[in-house]
């Protein structure tokens, strides 16, 4: 460990400390790394390789899998179906919840904090619970095996979330803006459209990508919602494939290397929200 | 839908008198709120949507899960019968298997603040390529839980990868059954949520260090407190909200977060010895076709989601009773 009382030392000198640190950091980096590694050089193998060569990079590298995997085109029609559900199911909760988000922020009415709580309260409930009646609830309304009824779950599970984290960022909206925004004549309506939510796009955007990514990955839901191949989501689909290749290592990583690209290409992009959502609501 | 009124037709009620822009200073609004009678239904407008699909989606499912748990559930006719499928919950073995499991994972908190703290900390003394070693640790947490849990289903076959090194390495012994042994199925499972959980973990600290003043860190150098005992009198206390957020919500992701892993890795078994409630729950009402049994879980489960409630509750105070 550094020792304080050695301040005077000179700072580039390599201490025992820093050695140390740097080894903690090494090996958390490798075992962080390793089962990334296996992923992406196993879909480069062909079955025979993997067998002799499990850890190796791959000596005779091959596509093969890459073409097998796409194949048929149901990872390409997952993909697809997640991409549908996803999109949607995120648009319409960001939409309400902003609509709600903007009335417990900025409007007083009677049993706002109490609604509100009830909202919050929401949050923790897992959505296991619900699971029976709403299997139900949408056998009997039609709406197993469309994308429409997975759509609308997937939507009701993140707008308590959602109403807390735009409340939390609207009631940040300065009040002399509003307060202008009143003078000037503006309708509520007005206000919100023109000004609280142009203000808010940051909180948006994060919320947006916070949430894409959990109807992207999620499994509960899109196993029991969405059973029929035609509308079955990538992850449901995923472990569907494993199943069926189960003596296919390499394949299987293939398939699970391809599920992983869109959303590795969201967080890249949006990397800056992503980490200020998870930090959202955590750091006072 | 009856049961959503609850929500919808409570919020309803226009009544201007308690529209209070004084409560913030603000005449001018609250003149012009007066104005129109009609302003005092707005909010509520705006709440509807939400409500609405909250009602159906969470609300009435909630409602309806007690009466489900009262009733056999059987090929479209449902039947009365009490309080039997409490019974037949409670003296289930494979019940108590998946609370045991549900409680052996919560071992994996502590164990994951340590770790989240040790390494927030090493990355906050900006030791050469931190930036680096930062995105490295973070990377685990962006995967999805479906692919971990197909890699990780892989690595710890009893003639794979994970065994084949240790074998080259001549640690025979610790070639285990990772998965397919029952005492060890749900350790290997928690490393697998540990692996994964720490960038989470690490991320969510190193972001409210950054935010902590130098100098009391620096004072306290100077006070020549040494490494330990800066941490200790200093990170530990200036991260204890963040501590107490993440404690929290890994305590609840333990309990209802762990589905994907087990159905990916182990599918509850071998035999039913890597149950979780989720889990249990789950196959219950889709593949054993019980969904009585299954709805009296979700109802124990729900009692369990209570605690959670106010655990959240005390961590987000911050962000529900007005923070100005």
């Amino acid at each position: 460990m550094p020792a304080p009382g050695r301040r005077s030392v000179r700072r580039r000198a390599i201490s025992p400390g820093s050695v140390l640190k740097q080894t903690a950091l090494w090996l958390i980096c490798i075992v962080a790394l390793t089962p990334l590694y296996f992923l992406v050089v196993t879909s480069l193998k062909s079955k025979t390789e993997y067998l002799l060569n499990v850890w190796g990079l791959p000596l005779r590298p091959t596509l093969e899998n890459f073409s097998a995997a796409m194949a048929d085109g149901r990872l390409i029609a997952w993909t697809w179906n997640s991409t549908v559900v996803t999109f949607l199911s995120v648009a319409v909760c960001t939409i309400v919840s902003a609509l709600a988000a903007y009335a417990f922020a900025q409007m007083q009415f009677r049993g706002r904090d109490v609604l509100l709580n009830i909202f919050i309260a929401m949050i923790v409930i897992p959505p296991v619970i619900m699971i029976i009646p709403l299997f139900i609830l949408m056998v009997n309304i039609n709406l197993v095996n469309t994308y429409w009824g997975a759509i609308i779950i997937y939507a009701g599970l993140m707008i308590p979330f959602s109403i807390y984290l735009l409340t939390n960022f609207f009631r940040t909206v300065p009040r002399e803006i509003i307060d202008s925004g009143q003078i000037d004549g503006c309708s509520r309506w007005r206000i919100f459209t023109a000004l609280v939510l142009p203000l808010s796009m940051p909180a948006l955007v994060t919320l947006v990508i916070v949430n894409a990514l959990y109807v992207w990955n999620e499994l509960l839901i899109a196993l029991t919602f969405l059973q029929d191949d035609s509308v079955r989501t990538l992850m449901a689909g995923l472990t569907e494939f494993k199943g069926r290749f189960f003596l296919n290592q390499p394949l299987i990583m293939t398939g699970a290397l391809i599920a992983t690209v869109p959303m590795v290409v969201v967080y890249v992009a949006g990397q800056r929200y992503f980490v200020r959502g998870l930090v959202a609501g955590a750091v006072k | 839908m009856d049961r959503r009124g609850h929500l919808t037709g409570k919020s309803s009620v226009p009544d201007a008198t308690v529209i209070d822009g004084a409560a913030r200073g603000l005449p001018i609004s609250r003149r012009a709120q007066r104005r129109r009678a009609g302003d005092a239904l707005m909010p509520y407008l705006y709440i509807l949507p939400a409500a609405l699909i909250v009602g159906l989606v969470i609300v009435y499912p909630l409602v309806d899960v007690f009466q489900a748990s009262t009733q056999t559930l059987s090929a479209g006719a449902s039947q009365y019968v009490g309080g039997a499928n409490y019974d037949l919950v409670r003296t289930d073995p494979v019940f108590w298997q998946a609370v045991r499991d549900n409680a052996t994972l919560l071992l994996a908190v502590p164990i994951l603040v340590v770790l989240s703290l040790l390494f927030a900390v090493l990355l906050f003394e900006r030791v050469r390529g931190w930036r680096i070693y930062r995105t490295l640790i973070f990377l685990p947490y962006i995967m999805a839980i479906t692919v971990i849990g197909t890699v990780f289903g892989l690595l710890y076959e009893f003639d794979g990868p994970l065994n084949v090194a240790l074998r080259g390495l001549h640690l025979n012994w610790l070639a285990l059954d990772w998965l397919g042994n029952a005492n060890l199925a749900i350790p290997s499972v928690m490393s697998v949520i540990i692996w994964r959980e720490l960038g989470f973990g690490t991320i969510l600290f190193l972001a409210r260090l950054m935010s902590v003043r130098e100098e009391l860190f620096e004072a306290a150098r100077l006070d020549g407190a040494n490494w330990w005992q800066v941490q200790w009198h200093i990170t530990v206390p200036q991260l204890r909200t963040v501590i107490e957020f993440f404690i929290i919500i890994e305590i609840i992701n333990m309990m209802s977060g762990v589905f994907n892993y087990i159905y990916v890795m182990t599918s509850g078994g071998p035999g039913f010895a890597s149950q979780v409630l989720e889990f249990y729950i789950w196959q219950n009402a889709f593949a054993f076709r019980q969904g009585g049994i299954a709805a009296a879980a979700a109802v124990l489960l729900l009692g369990v989601t209570v605690v959670f409630v106010f655990l959240q509750f005390r961590v987000r105070r911050g962000g529900t009773v007005a923070d100005e």
